[in-house]
């Protein structure tokens, strides 16, 4: 009942955002239809849509990080959360209400964005819902990510540097423009122990039918969000009473 | 029967008591204000009482719910209206009070009756953040009431109104007064004395004097009340 009051709240402070629903929705399809713009008057293929629109869902996701960040901090920066601290509401129907209503976005934003891929010439298949599922991990982990900042950085900070920070290194970790490959060395090395290229690989392979890899790179980023997750909780608990 | 039972509650950061032993006892029903000038702990005391804040020592009873030790039993029975307006601002009226109600898990019909009570009927379906900040105000303390709280902690709750937005708000906290135990923080000594079956000053992190407001002028020798809250707070601040 705490968690369904608290995460209708948050829905519908996220979607009365237009802000959010620009970066959310419409900022991964003018990147889409720009990309595949470019692919069409280049003569290699560099951003074929097999490879790109799983990319470009996964990049989406980042957006993610900044809406949960970002109203964690503002309600941190007001009195409201201490409105609510002051409430039975525990650390885990917090946590919840954040997480609860981002994920159906993740969803809705990634079909969105695969439905514009079909339209711009990618195959129809079933495997473009298997990308979907593929995807919940990755929106868990940029949720988490978003709560752990918006946990211990205020609205501003959020916005800039972590808003900054986590779209850079989704843009330049997870292979999304470039095969990883190319640079290979520590750069590489880096790349494949964080979870971002994990996120884009596990999509690609959904889209390719290729069940045979898909675990792995699931597996990576569920443990990465579990841990980024578990760490939000303790740290917003330790907020929530102040010692 | 005590409502509030303040027993050694302390507050210290580092080396530095912000609260020091507070002891206090506030009857069921009664509207208790704590005045004090700035720094001397009163919205660290109610951080305290209402389970912001832990406490170094000592302990707060609400109905017989510690603090410290039974805090979601102490969680269902209060609510506290902060000082800053605390509302979610891109909520209508309506739907601020429909998430208290769902959080504490009161019949959505109780909105209603807050609303009438507070007189925000007329602005049911107005975000919160574009009404006026005496209405937004208004709104922060009916989201208090909708739980029906037994302890009311309301932390400066004029703080910035116009001198009519403030009158118009004396008299929806004369309304409550016998409904719930409320204990009042404030700047405003005429609102104090005013509204307060009660009054608890303090003074670097200690309660100077308790009584009524014709108790501390009796007790400060003082014919005004301002004369007398000068008198009390001060002297401890110089000891």
């Amino acid at each position: 009942m705490r968690v369904r009051a608290f995460a209708k709240r948050n829905m519908k402070e996220l979607i009365r955002d237009p802000l959010t629903l620009f970066f959310g929705l419409g900022f991964p399809l003018v990147l889409l239809v720009l990309m595949n713009v470019i692919q069409r008057n280049v003569p290699v293929h560099i951003f074929e849509l097999d490879t790109l629109a799983p990319g470009i869902a996964l990049f989406g996701l980042t957006f993610l990080a900044l809406f949960s960040g970002l109203l964690i901090a503002k309600d941190r920066a007001t009195s409201f959360l201490a409105r609510l601290a002051a409430s039975p509401m525990t650390a885990a129907d917090f946590l919840l209400g954040y997480l609860l209503p981002l994920l159906p976005m993740a969803v809705g934003q990634s079909v969105i964005c695969l439905a514009a891929a079909v339209a711009l010439g990618l195959p129809l298949s079933w495997n473009l819902m298997a990308v979907v599922a593929s995807l919940v991990p990755s929106a868990l982990l940029f949720i988490a990510l978003g709560l752990l900042c918006g946990t211990l950085f205020n609205d501003k900070q959020v916005g800039g540097m972590c808003g900054a920070i986590l779209t850079n290194a989704t843009a330049w970790l997870a292979g999304i423009w470039f095969d990883l490959s190319l640079v290979g060395g520590a750069f590489h090395t880096v790349a494949y122990f964080l979870p971002f290229v994990h996120g884009a690989d596990g999509a690609k392979a959904a889209l390719a039918g290729d069940w045979a890899v898909l675990p792995g790179h699931l597996l990576w980023v569920t443990v990465w969000a579990a841990a980024v997750l578990a760490l939000a909780v303790v740290l917003f608990r330790r907020r929530l009473t102040e010692r | 029967m005590n409502a509030i039972q303040i027993l050694g509650l302390t507050k210290k950061y580092g080396g530095q008591t912000v609260v020091d032993r507070l002891e206090l006892s506030v009857p069921a029903g009664e509207l208790f204000a704590l005045l004090g000038v700035n720094g001397a702990g009163k919205s660290t005391t109610i951080k305290m009482l209402s389970c912001l804040l832990v406490p170094t020592e000592g302990d707060g009873l609400l109905m017989g719910h510690s603090v410290r030790t039974q805090s979601h039993r102490a969680k269902e029975i209060l609510a506290v209206s902060p000082q800053e307006t605390a509302v979610a601002p891109g909520l209508t009226v309506a739907e601020n009070l429909e998430l208290m109600a769902g959080i504490y898990g009161r019949p959505r019909e109780r909105t209603a009756e807050v609303m009438d009570q507070l007189g925000l009927t007329q602005w049911v379906r107005r975000r919160a953040k574009t009404l006026s900040g005496g209405w937004q105000r208004r709104l922060s303390i009916a989201m208090a009431l909708v739980s029906q709280p037994e302890v009311l902690f309301l932390d400066e709750p004029t703080l910035g109104l116009d001198v009519l937005a403030r009158r118009e708000l004396w008299g929806v906290i004369r309304g409550l007064k016998g409904r719930a135990t409320i204990i009042l923080t404030t700047h405003y000594l005429e609102e104090a004395e005013s509204l307060s079956d009660r009054v608890g000053i303090m003074a670097a992190g200690r309660l100077r004097a308790v009584g009524t407001a014709a108790e501390l002028k009796a007790l400060a020798g003082c014919g005004s009340f301002e004369d007398a809250f000068v008198a009390l707070a001060g002297e401890e601040a110089a000891s």
